[in-house]
């Protein structure tokens, strides 16, 4: 007989000790420590869990080369915006459960000795939601990228625009996609790998655009919510809409990756994928 | 909305609102009101779009049409045009005006191929040193299937991109409903104008008030939330100048708003037409690059939990070691029940 205890303990709290996790896809019981060995890979399913920066970074990079730039940039509250709570209440909450400044984690490391700059998103601080600081996040990690003449790896995990920054969050899809730009006028590459979820103004700006797109399997990307796409259309949806293989199938996903595969195939890239030396004279 | 598709008489709401501050404090509900009368008179079907603009404002239009790679589009509408002393390249979203047209349109939501056609306008222009002016009115990007399965993400991140370093001057005009990512797909400009009762937002008060208030009943509350009413917009920065529109709206007098519109897109192109090229690009890419509100704290902020940040490994423990000294070891047997801590936000 299991022992019960009581719910007094808030999430924060709780995260850490579990032991335990169902997997969402095939209910399997799965001890956290080997879901972690698994890099949180369902080891009977091969379902892909959603990854916190931290371990999305420590999975891709050579151990102790992160080395983080702007952790001091702070959402405002531009429009005053208030909802079921008031927005600063909002990023209050998702501060504290997260320990992060905002959705998104960008520095320099190394991935088999080869220096990049990568920016991680983290779908749990507000659904990865893309407001000011991570649209300046991106931008300049391109523009980091772009001085330092290493290639920019962008992680996405993402439900969109941040829609208590109104507009000012669509404007960030014009910042970070200038930015991008300008590091493809430069000649220096990017890579975009799309984790569950990559959805509205995220994967309509850098996340669709990189010189080489990879995608975790199975994961949700697509623009429009399923349920917005079908409740206006009024349309069946095809079998796997939305998913990496759907992407994949019609062609704007380069190949679908699975995460024990993501650090050996990004290092192989990267063994192409040099900034070319010719431009940097222009530059 | 259904009325707006139909084509039936919108609601009695049709005089111009009262200005967004009068000068005894409005409630809630008023305010929601005059927004959301706003909303649809950005919606109402007799409103002018990028044909019946042209109209008034050109003195010659050269439509071209197709993407190129798999077709036309009829909500984008794109090609040439004389407008007062200037030759440009002109992009604008087409609603319809009766159902056939709206089919033939697509109720004025683009697919891929209608970006990608607008690409390729732009992109002459800049190749012939014509400066392009763009009618922007869309409740957004078709979300349908076929619209995912042609890459609509991919064309708008791509248009969106293009527009930040296209080397001519662009005007952009929001006219009606500056729907989203649809919308920016065709609004970067040197100067963003909208008219009076055009609004721009993230995403529609319908689907906003559905996600965060659970309910799209919620559409007047979302809609004065996100601010999107022109004279908002303008106070956000993210709108240059704002055109007023005739008494009622400009469904009211197509003659007379495409004759304001036309005196400030000329105003605006005799303007860029005079900076160097360089210089212009380079404005452009300033002013989106400094568009959001942060703050930076430069110090390193302390981790909530961890001891000052060394390494990323240190970091990660740092915050397991706090979880657990939080509660002094309860847990021999774990929560089975318990959902993935995760999987729920």
């Amino acid at each position: 007989m299991p022992v019960k205890f009581p719910g007094f303990r808030s999430r924060r709290d709780a995260f850490p000790e579990k032991l335990w996790t169902r997997c969402p896809s095939c209910s399997e019981q799965l001890f956290n420590k080997a879901l972690e060995k698994s890099l949180h890979v369902c080891p009977s399913c091969g379902h892909h869990f959603r990854l916190t920066s931290a371990d999305r970074l420590e999975q891709l990079l050579d151990p102790g080369t992160f080395v983080e730039r702007d952790p001091g940039l702070l959402s405002q509250d531009p429009l005053g915006f208030v909802d079921q709570k008031p927005y600063p209440d909002r990023l209050a909450a998702a501060k504290l459960a997260t320990g992060l400044a905002d959705a998104a984690v960008w520095g320099f490391g190394e991935i088999e000795d080869q220096p990049v700059a990568i920016l991680v998103m983290d779908f749990g601080f507000m659904g990865g939601s893309m407001g000011a600081v991570v649209g300046e996040k991106v931008a300049r990690a391109a523009e980091g990228a772009l001085a330092a003449r290493v290639p920019l790896i962008i992680v996405s995990a993402s439900g969109g625009a941040r829609m208590q920054e109104g507009t000012m969050a669509l404007m960030q899809l014009a910042k970070t996609m200038a930015a991008i730009e300008r590091l493809r006028a430069a000649h220096v590459p990017f890579i975009s790998v799309m984790s569950d979820p990559t959805t509205g103004g995220v994967f309509a700006s850098y996340a669709a655009t990189g010189d080489v797109n990879l995608a975790e399997p199975n994961a949700l990307i697509g623009f429009a919510g399923a349920r917005v796409g079908a409740g206006t259309i009024g349309q069946e949806l095809p079998p796997g809409f939305q998913r990496s293989e759907f992407l994949f199938s019609h062609g704007f996903v380069d190949r679908v990756v699975a995460r024990a595969d993501l650090r050996r195939e990004l290092a192989g890239l990267l063994r192409y994928l040099h900034p070319s030396p010719t431009e940097a004279a222009h530059g | 909305m259904v009325d707006r598709i139909l084509g039936r008489t919108p609601k009695p709401v049709v005089e111009a609102p009262p200005a967004p501050t009068p000068t005894p404090a409005p409630s809630t509900e008023d305010r929601k009101a005059a927004v959301w009368a706003r909303v649809q008179l950005a919606r109402n079907l007799r409103r002018p779009r990028t044909n019946e603009l042209l109209a008034v404002m050109a003195d010659e239009v050269i439509e071209l049409h197709g993407d190129r790679l798999f077709g036309d589009d009829g909500a984008i509408v794109a090609g040439f045009a004389r407008i007062g002393s200037h030759r440009v390249a002109v992009i604008g979203q087409q609603k319809g005006t009766d159902t056939d047209e709206n089919i033939r349109r697509n109720f004025g939501m683009p697919h891929p191929e209608g970006y990608r056609k607008a690409m390729r306008v732009m992109e002459l222009a800049e190749r012939c040193g014509l400066p392009i002016v763009t009618l922007v009115d869309v409740p957004g990007a078709h979300p349908g299937p076929e619209s995912e399965e042609r890459g609509i993400a991919e064309a708008i991140a791509r248009s969106v991109g293009l527009m930040t370093r296209l080397r001519t001057p662009i005007v952009a005009v929001i006219t009606g409903e500056g729907g989203s990512g649809g919308a920016l797909a065709i609004a970067v400009g040197d100067v963003v104008l909208a008219l009076e009762n055009a609004v721009y937002s993230v995403i529609t008060p319908e689907g906003c008030a559905s996600i965060l208030w659970r309910t799209s009943d919620e559409a007047a509350t979302a809609a004065l939330a996100m601010k999107m009413t022109a004279a908002e917009q303008q106070g956000l920065g993210i709108v240059d100048q704002v055109i007023p529109e005739p008494e009622g709206g400009a469904h009211t007098d197509h003659e007379e708003t495409g004759r304001r519109l036309k005196a400030a897109i000329v105003h605006e192109l005799d303007r860029l037409v005079a900076i160097p090229v360089d210089q212009l690009v380079e404005q452009r890419y300033r002013r989106y690059r400094s568009l959001g509100a942060y703050t930076e704290v430069v110090t390193e902020i302390p981790a909530p939990t961890a001891p000052p940040r060394s390494g990323l490994a240190d970091r990660l423990r740092g915050f397991l070691e706090a979880g657990s000294r939080a509660i002094p070891a309860p847990l021999q047997v774990g929560r089975r029940d318990e959902p993935p801590a995760r999987e729920d936000v």
